[in-house]
């Protein structure tokens, strides 16, 4: 169990979290950027200066008179910009941290990285690079495992796999794991639980189809998207719109035309009667 | 021409090069702790330590010079007491001449090596400390092994800047042959009692080998950024 009782005062709001969470639970923080992801990742380990308590499994990381340094959290962080030692390669940057081949060949077999495992980082792809990063995470088989954002400079793709790996290393490490993520279909594969930060504070805390469906939605499809361009076919006008990675063409009347410009941001929604779904993959 | 090269005593290049060699090898070890300590720092007395540790650039070396002379002098304290401890003579020795040139090139030390270590992401020095390493593993593991082209860089400017310094040796060394007498000040007398024949011949070298020291350096960046275009320049 990880409790968590703190408050910092930042630039333009205060930080102020209390959490609970039970071990080898998968939590996604979310939240509009600047509301305090980051900073609360950061001072779980250790790297940020925060007033209040952290304890983990009886043991006191934070309180009125200790401040654990990181050396001593035991604990994993996936940065999003990869942070690898370019000066080792993929199979030194995990030994690295515990000397631990067998551990390390393990993890390589998991992320299929041993072929790569002699290469040097600049020589590695987002995606491959990713899950180096992710591998010396767990080398020290840490009792908190911190991800700030670690897929979202990857394509749709390489972010599907990672999230399989991500999920099968959960599943055999049952590492308690705090994952920041602005992408709700992410959200919903990997956490169990969703916190939504607002100014600092905990505005929402649920289970992922709670926080993320809501009730509004329900019995509907809605989706966000941008307006490309407006088309005038004989008496019917047809706005082009981007949906995610995806461009549709929806009849509008001429009175919605009227008030409809290129680039307004939008939302399509239809009620989901009898919606066709086909396996593609 | 060639009889007046053989005839040449190039005893004050040896020295030159000696000079700068110790004084390049002490300010090495000396420079590293203090530039990681000031990039890592983000105290409000950076900006002042950084001003005294620029002092040198900016200063004329006959200031410099006076102050290092009176501080070494037999009659100063230090002075007095490495003279009555150890028989050792600061001033006008070639021991006076190393401690003169590592306050005179130290900027040139620090401030490449500084610049490389903030170049690093932050992040990278993070995940070490994370990893469970304290900071003395990660600066010799992760900050050293990649800024190696600013440490080069450093290393290389410090040694031609040594070799190339006048005044404060002039001040502080005098002009011993042999103990003190380096390249630079050699050429001074030669142009003061005349002698423009070696005095052409001692720049020469001068420029010759100033010139293919900073050639190498560039060559070498220019390779490694086309190489990593990485941290550290």
């Amino acid at each position: 169990m990880i409790t968590i009782d703190i408050s910092k005062k930042l630039l333009s709001f205060e930080l102020s979290i209390k959490l609970e969470i039970p071990n080898g639970s998968f939590i996604a923080l979310s939240g509009a950027s600047g509301s305090g992801k980051s900073t609360l990742l950061r001072m779980l380990a250790g790297l940020e200066s925060a007033h209040g308590e952290i304890v983990v499994d009886g043991k006191v990381w934070l309180d009125r008179d200790t401040h654990v340094a990181p050396q001593h959290r035991e604990i994993g962080f996936v940065f999003q910009d990869y942070a690898l030692f370019p000066n080792m390669t993929v199979e030194e940057n995990l030994l690295f941290v515990k000397y631990d081949h067998t551990l390390a060949k393990h993890l390589l077999e998991i992320t299929k990285l041993e072929t790569l495992k002699g290469q040097y980082p600049d020589r590695l792809s987002g995606g491959q690079k990713q899950r180096v990063s992710l591998c010396r995470a767990m080398m020290r088989r840490p009792k908190l495992l911190l991800m700030d954002e670690p897929l979202s400079a990857l394509d749709p793709d390489m972010r599907e796999k990672l999230q399989r790996e991500i999920l099968a290393l959960h599943k055999e490490f049952k590492t308690t794991t705090i994952l920041v993520s602005h992408d709700p279909s992410e959200i919903y594969r990997l956490s169990s639980r969703v916190v939504q930060l607002e100014l600092g504070n905990i505005v929402a805390d649920g289970s992922p189809k709670e926080i993320l469906l809501g009730s509004k939605s329900s019995q509907k499809f809605s989706f966000e998207g941008e307006v490309l361009e407006i088309v005038q076919i004989d008496i019917m006008y047809v706005a082009i719109i981007s949906i995610g990675q995806q461009l549709v063409e929806v009849v509008i009347s001429s009175r919605e035309a009227s008030h409809l410009k290129v680039g307004d941001k939008i939302q399509v929604g239809t009620k989901a009667f009898a919606p066709s779904i086909r396996v593609i993959s | 021409m060639w009889q007046s090269i053989s005839s040449l005593d190039f005893s004050p290049f040896v020295l030159s090069f000696k000079l700068a060699s110790v004084t390049t090898l002490i300010l090495l070890f000396l420079s590293i702790p203090i530039a990681w300590k000031l990039s890592q720092s983000r105290s409000r007395l950076k900006p002042f330590w950084e001003a005294i540790l620029a002092l040198p650039i900016v200063l004329p070396p006959s200031v410099l010079g006076f102050y290092i002379l009176i501080a070494l002098s037999q009659y100063s304290t230090l002075g007095a007491f490495f003279s009555e401890s150890f028989d050792i003579k600061l001033t006008f020795s070639f021991t006076g001449l190393v401690i003169a040139s590592c306050f005179y090139s130290i900027p040139f030390m620090i401030q490449p090596i500084q610049g490389g270590f903030e170049s690093l992401p932050p992040n990278m020095l993070e995940a070490s400390y994370i990893a469970g390493k304290s900071k003395f593993i990660t600066l010799l593991r992760v900050a050293l092994p990649n800024i190696k082209p600013a440490l080069l860089t450093a290393i290389i400017i410090t040694f031609a800047h040594t070799v190339g310094e006048f005044g404060v040796v002039l001040m502080v060394g005098g002009s011993i042959p042999g103990e003190t007498k380096v390249a630079s000040v050699a050429i001074y007398e030669m142009v003061e009692t005349m002698n423009y024949d070696a005095a052409y011949i001692y720049s020469g070298i001068m420029v010759f080998i100033s010139f293919i020291v900073l050639l190498i350096v560039y060559l070498f960046n220019q390779k490694q950024s086309r190489k990593i275009g990485g941290f550290g320049r």
